[in-house]
């Protein structure tokens, strides 16, 4: 057993995974050696065809064969139809044993991934969360080795570091032409930004676009140029748009969760940084978004405008964007309709790379330049760390999305978290998975006060600001003491000694690991 | 105390918990617990559920709970509820209060 810098203990190896323990949130350096990528030259004569007449055409032509990696996008959220088609293809051609690669939690039913799990086509599993079904058969140990969980940073890391090269891409596109100039924007089924593809369309072994809209050449807007991709593939549907604001992105009326929200932005006003130019994210979840609607006021009276917003992107953004609030809006991603069509037809609403919004081991990304940062959590506790990937019994709740990452670039952090949830406290004394390092956390904004983080690197700064409001500021022991009081003190969730899934932060090491339940 | 005839107390809402109490024919308390959190407070569900049916004098009864999350004074409150419902008797509020009597 080893301890890292986060205090949890890990072990050495875990099957054949060497564990680099955390040492601190900017304890790594990165690599000198070249960036390691899967894509290969290619050489097309005029008059070549890039377009198959099916899925099991494409799989056969990629050279996919048993052992081998896969990788898809999130863009659809729970509203994903190709993942399932091409799992189905590639278990009907026999292959087996696949590492399963996407760029984050998909939770499809019809199939459902674990399905495709128990039957052998898929043995690995590396994403930023698992839940549903699959979640509980990770943790039930039915997954034959542990899931890997990386952040939307850490993903780009590991594949330009080597530790997840990807034989096949499969880029759902709401619209492409048949030589493989593809976007997201366009078509009955669009979904946005294509941000979460790019490392994959520039880095895998093989690149199939798969569409169900096929444009005449050339493809316009294009997200993923042609140069990239291998094969082109038409398909009935590949997504259901209506869906994508489903799972993480919530709109709320719960009267608490407004509290926090108005809490929140009235934090981002009292701060120092409020001021003309500064930048923010506000992401997915149901205070997060509503957030955004309190922040867009508090904007307004003191007539502050801000330089960019980042991240996952609600139509709340974009409204904020035709009011002249927000010069440049940044998305990997787009939570619904609005902010999906946004990127098509406003000039400052732009498609971006998500490597370049989270990966801390490039050479500079958005996160480093932005000012607030409002998360979710679904546990914190009494030194500030985040959990979001387990729920109270220990089950698989959610994925690690982009919170570390913007935790670790944002000058300050805000955590918004009710301190119960039913019976369930939120304000814990250890948290049961760690996920986010509590020096990276600068508040957490609750209904009964917000807790500043003495060990912060902006804490004094915002200590000052806070203090001449009549907001109030509580300790995050008080807190954790008053969750203890109103539900009592939960039974210590047991686990067996094996790891169900490893719990990497934006560097590579690991943070914390998630052990199976005992049951 | 014994209870007359089957009751309910409670919603199965989130936060809240739905208690039903039975006369037990075979005599015993047997409790059948349904809860969001029975992993972190199933021990500690039943030991209120106890304690309530104690407070009452309670013996025999058939206790089916869904439990939906409820803080501790809520199942108290549905608890006792559902014994007065079941047992046909008026809840004494004087009983806790020391100005009351």
């Amino acid at each position: 057993m080893i301890v890292n810098s986060a205090g949890r203990e890990l072990p050495e190896k875990i099957g054949n995974y060497i564990v680099r323990p955390y040492q601190g949130a900017y304890a790594t350096p990165a690599p000198e050696t070249p960036v390691i990528t899967k894509r290969t030259m290619g050489h097309r004569v005029p008059g070549d065809t890039k377009l198959l007449p099916d899925l099991k055409a494409a799989i056969q032509a990629a050279g996919l064969k048993d052992g081998m990696t896969i990788s898809f996008h999130h863009a659809f959220r729970e509203g994903d139809l190709l993942i399932g088609q091409v799992l189905t293809a590639i278990r009907e051609l026999g292959i087996q044993g696949l590492r399963f690669a996407p760029s984050a939690v998909v939770n499809i039913k019809n199939p459902s991934i674990a399905d495709f799990v128990l039957d052998g086509t898929i043995d690995r599993i590396e994403a930023s969360g698992i839940r549903g079904e699959l979640g509980d058969a990770a943790l039930a140990g039915k997954v034959k080795n542990p899931v890997i969980l990386r952040t939307h940073g850490a993903r780009p890391r590991a594949i330009e570091a080597g530790e997840l090269s990807i034989d096949v891409t499969f880029i759902a596109a709401s619209a492409a032409d048949d030589y493989g100039n593809c976007t997201g924007l366009v078509g009955p089924n669009a979904c946005g930004s294509l941000g979460y593809a790019f490392v994959d369309a520039h880095n895998a072994g093989c690149v199939v676009v798969v569409t169900d809209t096929l444009v005449d050449y050339p493809c316009c807007p294009a997200s993923i140029s042609q140069q990239y991709v291998d094969y082109v593939v038409k398909v009935d549907q590949i997504g259901d748009p209506e869906k994508i604001g489903k799972g993480a992105a919530r709109l709320t009326k719960n009267p608490r969760d407004l509290m926090i929200a108005e809490r929140t932005a009235d934090l981002i006003a009292a701060s120092r940084r409020f001021k003309d130019e500064f930048s923010f994210q506000t992401g997915a979840g149901a205070i997060a978004i509503a957030t955004t609607k309190y922040l867009a006021d508090r904007m307004r009276e003191k007539g502050v405008k801000a330089s960019f917003a980042l991240g996952g992107i609600p139509a709340a953004i974009i409204d904020m964007y035709d009011e002249g609030l927000v010069r440049v809006v940044e998305c990997s991603q787009s939570f619904d309709a609005v902010a999906a069509r946004a990127i098509f037809d406003r000039p400052g609403v732009v498609e971006i790379d998500n490597a370049d919004y989270a990966n801390a081991y490039s050479k500079g990304g958005f996160l480093n330049r932005e000012d607030f940062g409002v998360l979710g959590a679904l546990e914190v506790d009494t030194d500030f760390n985040v959990n979001i990937l387990t729920g109270s019994s220990g089950e698989m709740m959610g994925g690690l999305g982009g919170g570390p990452d913007v935790a670790g670039g944002a000058a300050i952090s805000i955590v918004t978290i009710p301190i119960i949830r039913g019976r369930t406290p939120s304000i814990v004394k250890r948290v049961f998975t760690l996920c986010t390092p509590g020096e990276t956390v600068a508040a957490v904004v609750t209904e009964a006060g917000i807790a500043l983080n003495p060990k912060h690197k902006n804490y004094a700064e915002l200590k000052e600001d806070l203090e001449k409001t009549s907001l109030k500021l509580v300790t995050i022991e008080a807190l954790q003491q008053l969750c203890e009081k109103l539900t009592g003190v939960p039974k210590p969730i047991e686990t067996t000694d094996r790891v169900a899934c490893i719990v990497e932060y934006r560097d590579g090491t690991v943070i914390d690991v998630i052990r199976e339940i005992k049951r | 105390m014994e209870l007359k005839k089957p009751a309910m107390a409670g919603t199965t809402e989130s936060s809240d918990v739905m208690i039903t109490l039975r006369p037990n024919p075979e005599g015993g308390i047997v409790i059948d617990l349904k809860s969001d959190v029975k992993a972190l407070f199933g021990d500690a569900i039943e030991k209120t559920i106890l304690e309530v049916l104690k407070e009452f004098q309670v013996e025999n009864a058939l206790v089916n709970v869904v439990d939906k999350g409820a803080l501790d004074f809520v199942i108290r409150a549905r608890m006792q509820c559902a014994v007065c419902r079941a047992a046909e008797i008026q809840f004494d509020w004087g009983k806790e209060d020391a100005h009351g009597k």
